[in-house]
């Protein structure tokens, strides 16, 4: 497994000449040929402009409505200019909340169980004997949706029956421990759970960066006297810079997703308000205001496409060059 | 820099041929014990979950759920599958994840096709469009893509709701729509690897763009294909949010938004709760043990670039 995880990234050794060389203008076509090609690219594009990229844009304008239950309600649909902002900044008690729990949802994935797949895929890499196993064992959460992952932690975290009641014999009494339910520490009971999932993900992806760094840059540094860990910090970390990249890219972006956890939970209510949930509570159910759950969108996607811009431009700018 | 890390190498590269012998065996150690806890923490809660899957609720009342007493078997698996509509489940699960697969990887594979073996003026354009599409979050889009399949018509006798809610169309458009930019981004990496003088020589023998596409790019494509066939098969089976969004009709959901409704439907029964989760995770699982490779790859494929 190793041996594939260390090929794949390598494409092709040296692509570009050979692109260069090889793409020709479109004019050279018959018509027929262009005929398909705008057939191959215009109906993806199609789907993906009408599905992801009007509905992104229908968000924005539908936060500025009075859209409630549906888009033909009785009345029609007029423009209200910011009041859906002004509600949720100001009369929607939820909001600040799940401001504050996404921003810790992103601190804790950065900060803790990033760093701990990092490392996890550091030891792993010296090759130790049986590393296979250890690997295996932190893969398999990994394969599971995360409205999985919440029903297995449930059953960890119940308070009449859970593990984690049961072995501190709490279970089933009033000193039990609600993990899920008590609003002062699910957010981070469902972090551990989510986290679970999470530190696998980012040990894959440095598993296959380290085996990406030429070897004979981690023998230098020995040869020269450095450390483990100052081989790892002053060599090897540095050297897995598009890695690093994409995993930060990654956090944020889960950071900024995350949903089906909550929402398995308890629907995102009770100390575990994310925006996602905010959005979808708002959309379903007695409480609809399409108004109030477009605007809570639109301040998702304009925290989001941060994070996708940054990503974006440094993966594209050295073709648009 | 690198001039003098090559020589050094070279003096002295039969030290250290095998990486695990640059480190101290006090590291050595100090990974073992850490890796080792690690790993029995993170199994827990799957050996738990298959522990409390085989014994009987009433065995584990009355020896409490920390105990060994009791019977061992799998009736609550069998009871699982049938009060919890497991069949119905995992059908819907197939029906939506096979077709969006399959229909993810073509839609994704001609435009991956066209913007990497042709120079276009949208080349770029159309790849952000497409990548960035990939990384919002679903639900910004939740209302607006309801709305607008609640007022797109169908033929009652496509849809009973007239429209493209509740239907299982409408889960496989929009997880068709969401997972497609990604797999166009790895395809089209994969192909611009792949040596121009393959269109070159089948120009001249007069193939059409068609061809070149279906008969030279895509089998040497098929490496890619396989490992992105493997992601997409987890991701679109582990899908949460878009059948939660778009099915009312409970014995329409597929597993994953299904087993939203265990708790309920098993009365906090855990023992059947926990048989429910283990029957939930044995097709990933079961593709964890056969394909883990290529699942991997397609992990890794998507992060070789940046």
């Amino acid at each position: 497994m190793a041996t594939t995880i260390a090929s794949t990234p390598a494409t092709g050794p040296n692509p570009a000449p050979a692109v260069r060389k090889g793409r020709r203008r479109l004019r050279t076509f018959s018509r027929g040929d262009k005929v398909t090609l705008s057939l191959m690219v215009g109906i993806p594009a199609l789907c993906e402009l009408v599905l992801v990229w009007l509905p992104a844009l229908l968000s924005v304008g539908l936060s500025f409505t009075n859209a409630r239950l549906d888009i033909s309600q009785p009345g029609g649909v007029h423009l209200v200019g910011t009041s859906n902002y002004q509600f949720i900044a100001q009369s929607y008690p939820p909001f600040v909340p799940a401001i504050e729990h996404n921003v810790i949802w992103l601190l804790f994935l950065t900060f803790i169980a990033t760093p701990l797949g990092l490392l996890i895929a550091v030891l792993l890499d010296f090759n130790l004997r049986g590393s296979w196993i250890y690997q295996s064992v932190f893969f398999i959460p990994v394969m599971l949706s995360l409205a999985l992952v919440g029903i297995i932690w449930q059953l960890m975290y119940s308070s009449d029956s859970g593990l984690i009641n049961s072995v501190l014999g709490t279970a089933g009494k009033p000193g039990a421990i609600d993990w899920f339910g008590n609003s002062q520490i699910n957010l981070w009971a469902a972090l551990i759970a989510t986290s679970w999932k999470h530190v696998g993900y980012i040990m894959i992806l440095y598993l296959a960066g380290l085996k990406g760094v030429d070897p004979t840059l981690k023998e230098a540094a020995a040869i020269d006297g450095a450390s483990a860990a100052q081989t790892f910090f002053r060599v090897v970390f540095p050297a897995m810079r598009p890695i690093n990249i994409i995993v930060v890219v990654i956090t944020v972006i889960e950071a900024l997703r995350a949903f089906d956890i909550v929402y398995i939970i308890n629907r995102g209510t009770n100390g575990l308000e994310l925006v996602s949930a905010l959005v979808v509570q708002n959309l379903v159910g007695e409480g609809t205001n399409i108004g109030v759950g477009a605007a809570l969108a639109t301040v998702l996607l304009i925290v989001s496409l941060v994070p996708i811009t940054i990503y974006l431009g440094r993966t594209f700018r050295k073709e648009t060059r | 820099m690198s001039n003098a890390v090559a020589t050094k190498t070279r003096n002295a590269d039969k030290v250290n041929t095998n990486g695990s012998r640059i480190i101290s065996s006090r590291t050595r150690v100090f990974s073992y014990v850490f890796l080792s806890i690690t790993a029995v923490l993170w199994i827990i809660p799957l050996v738990w979950t298959l522990y409390t899957s085989l014994r009987p609720e009433a065995d584990t009342n009355k020896y409490g759920y920390l105990s060994t007493g009791g019977a061992f078997n799998f009736a609550n698996f069998s009871q699982a599958w049938t009060q919890g509509l497991f069949a119905h489940y995992f059908v819907n699960s197939a029906i939506i994840t096979i077709p969006a697969v399959i229909i993810t990887l073509f839609l994704a594979s001609m435009v991956a096709f066209a913007v990497s073996r042709y120079t276009w003026k949208f080349n770029i354009t159309l790849l952000i469009l497409f990548t960035a599409g990939n990384l919002l979050p679903a639900q910004i889009l939740a209302a607006p893509l309801f709305q607008m399949y609640k007022h797109f018509p169908l033929p009652l006798s496509i849809s009973d709701s007239g429209s493209l809610l509740n239907t299982y169309y409408g889960v496989i458009i929009a997880n068709v729509a969401f997972q497609v930019g990604f797999c166009t981004f790895v395809l089209s990496n994969y192909m611009k690897a792949l040596p121009a003088e393959l269109g070159e020589a089948a120009r001249v023998d007069g193939a059409s763009v068609f061809r070149q596409y279906w008969q030279i790019i895509m089998p040497l494509t098929r490496p890619a294909l396989a490992a992105l066939a493997t992601l997409e098969f987890i991701w679109i089976y582990n899908d949460f949010f878009w059948a939660l969004l778009f099915i009312q009709s409970g014995d329409r959901l597929p597993i994953t938004t299904g087993i939203n409704n265990l708790n309920g439907v098993f009365a906090q029964n855990y023992n059947l709760i926990a048989a429910g989760a283990i029957m939930t995770a044995v097709p990933t699982l079961v593709i964890y043990l056969v394909l883990q490779k290529q699942f991997v790859a397609g992990l890794t494929l998507g992060s070789s670039k940046g």
